[in-house]
């Protein structure tokens, strides 16, 4: 399963006997060829797009130069959305872990004497990946709406005064990036968990380890190459995501988020130059994130 | 203690089900929903909006091109990625750390900055935006998800097979058409489906690059604003239903398969 991309741990498996052919280029010529013009040359577009700057004659235009000027401008206009998308895709990532790790849990433990309950599980998980992430996410815009369900709750209850909305407020941000990224939480740590020896669980109990203690030195070590690609699955996309923080969706101008500013600047003020400055300077962001990460956690070998 | 967190663990996983499936139930509910224009009060019960689709012009036609989308995009990533897939695992050749950083780079890029990166090249070559574009846009983001899945399935294989089929005079290409293929199969529909899955689900990326095109969910993006008509939940709750009838298909005799090898071993 792809979700395990970032496990890394099914490269031991792998046959020593690999034989040089000149079979191997036909195979990989193909597929090296389309990623590097469509996935290497974009990033150099990007490169040569974000050093432009604007055309002397031409309004609107730009032209190639070497204007590193628009990162340090880029960097001092949206600094506090940057800072605002890597603040909310953590707490997204943090709450996703904590509904995520035990469902996974359930189902690839206890619900293991019992195989039709652990499939039908499996499959409420996938369950949102099957109906159109945006309609998802406006069914909760729509269930915390003024008029809606929740509000009405709230504020005869008195936690929402009068004027108060949810949706529109970095919690209902955060709460939509959380639900729309459970599932890539979970699946991984199910797929480390689903083939865990529950005799190691025996064994910890056997040498008086309590229920807490077996769980914090035995199963959360030993699944934690499943956490370390759930979380990584979470932030990445939620870090760059525009949708929950959209203003049609469940965002308001107050929660707007990089992929926000990234998207107005390339497909509304066609600010070219900034949107490509912005790109990368967040995928430098996750790439160097993404490096120390799993430089710390050991899992070197990820694919 | 004990008994606590055991049952700790069913009503705390059976609470995270239901949060899960509340927008989900919700939009198929709404699918029904008797809306004149928009579809946010509950005006009561009808199957007008199931019966015709089509009436809200347009949305049948961003279905359509998702559909297209999805169809080309998933055969073009699956053949490439599959290819790699094989070479990655049966042949030794140079680059080959360069090569798995270059598969795996994609998957760790935001979808935000491969769009836009794709659109940048595309604005320089001047190549107009289209069908075209959104095809070529999804196929690379779905062909690393197709090369790590089918990997896995190469990787599983054991190379025995083969070698019966050598020693039995068969030809390379008989080998690999009745022995390996029919093998990997299992982990190619995989890869496929999953590629379709995400190639129509796809708006971030689809944004950047479709021009005047209009997907499923880039209508569903623009209708935003006004307001979603009913016949889009209908075309997001039939794929759904369609979907999980699929996968509980293939989940339960994949269970049932399981629970008669226990018994038999």
């Amino acid at each position: 399963m792809a979700f395990t991309a970032f496990a890394g741990q099914s490269q031991a498996a792998e046959p020593a006997a690999r034989r040089r052919s000149p079979v191997a280029l036909f195979l990989l010529l193909p597929g090296i060829f389309y990623l590097v013009l469509f996935f290497v040359t974009p990033l150099l577009s990007l490169v040569i797009t974000s050093l432009q700057e604007p055309d002397p004659v031409l309004f609107g235009q730009f032209q190639n130069a070497f204007n590193w000027q628009n990162y340090v401008t880029v960097i001092e206009t949206y600094w506090q959305q940057s800072l605002r998308s890597i603040g909310f895709a953590a707490l997204a990532t943090l709450f996703a872990l904590l509904i995520g790790y035990p469902l996974a849990y359930f189902i690839g433990i206890t619900l293991r004497p019992y195989p039709l309950l652990q499939a039908l599980g499996l499959v409420l998980v996938i369950a949102p990946f099957f109906i159109s992430f945006l309609l998802r996410t406006l069914a909760w815009k729509q269930i915390f709406a003024t008029e809606g369900p929740l509000a009405g709750l709230l504020s005869s209850v008195g936690i929402l005064g009068p004027g108060d909305a949810i949706s529109g407020t970095a919690f209902s941000v955060i709460f939509g990036l959380t639900y729309n990224f459970i599932p890539f939480m979970v699946l991984p740590i199910y797929a480390t968990l689903v083939s865990f020896d529950l005799r190691l669980i025996e064994a910890g109990n056997d040498l008086y380890g309590s229920s807490a203690t077996t769980f914090r030195t035995v199963t959360l070590p030993l699944s934690a190459a499943g956490v370390l690609s759930g979380t990584l699955l979470t932030f990445i996309p939620a870090t760059g995501d525009y949708i929950n923080a959209s203003r049609e969706f469940l965002g308001s101008a107050d929660t707007t988020m990089v992929g926000n500013v990234i998207e107005t600047n390339f497909l509304v003020l066609q600010n070219f130059p900034a949107a490509a400055a912005l790109s990368l300077l967040l995928m430098a962001f996750i790439l160097v994130l993404v490096g120390l990460y799993v430089k710390r956690s050991g899992t070197e070998d990820l694919l | 203690m004990k008994g606590f967190g055991k049952w700790a663990i069913w009503v705390y996983s059976g609470m995270a089900f239901i949060f899960l499936l509340i927008p989900i139930v919700y939009t198929i509910v709404f699918s029904f929903n008797d809306a004149r224009r928009t579809n946010i009060i509950w005006r009561g019960f009808t199957l007008d909006n199931w019966l015709n689709v089509c009436e809200a012009q347009t949305v049948c036609q961003a279905f359509g091109n998702s559909l297209l989308i999805g169809a080309v995009a998933t055969v073009l990533a699956t053949t490439l990625g599959t290819m790699i897939a094989i070479a990655l695992v049966r042949y030794r050749f140079r680059f080959r750390n360069t090569t798995t950083l270059l598969i795996f780079l994609p998957m760790a890029t935001p979808e935000v900055v491969l769009g836009a990166g794709l659109a940048a090249q595309f604005l320089q070559a001047g190549v107009p935006k289209g069908l075209g574009t959104i095809i070529l846009a999804h196929t690379l983001f779905c062909l690393s998800f197709v090369i790590v899945t089918v990997r896995a399935r190469v990787a599983g294989l054991d190379p025995a097979l083969e070698e019966a089929g050598r020693d039995l005079y068969g030809s390379p290409s008989q080998v690999f058409w009745r022995i390996t293929f029919p093998m990997l199969l299992p982990g190619i529909v995989a890869a496929a489906l999953l590629s379709f899955a995400l190639s129509f689900d796809d708006f971030i990326i689809t944004n950047f690059n479709r021009g005047a095109e209009v997907t499923f969910p880039s209508f569903v993006y623009t209708a935003a604003a006004r307001g979603i008509p009913p016949e889009a939940n209908v075309i997001a709750s039939g794929v759904f239903f369609l979907a999980i009838a699929l996968v509980l298909i293939a989940q339960f005799s994949a269970a049932a398969r399981r629970r008669r090898l226990a018994k038999a071993g």
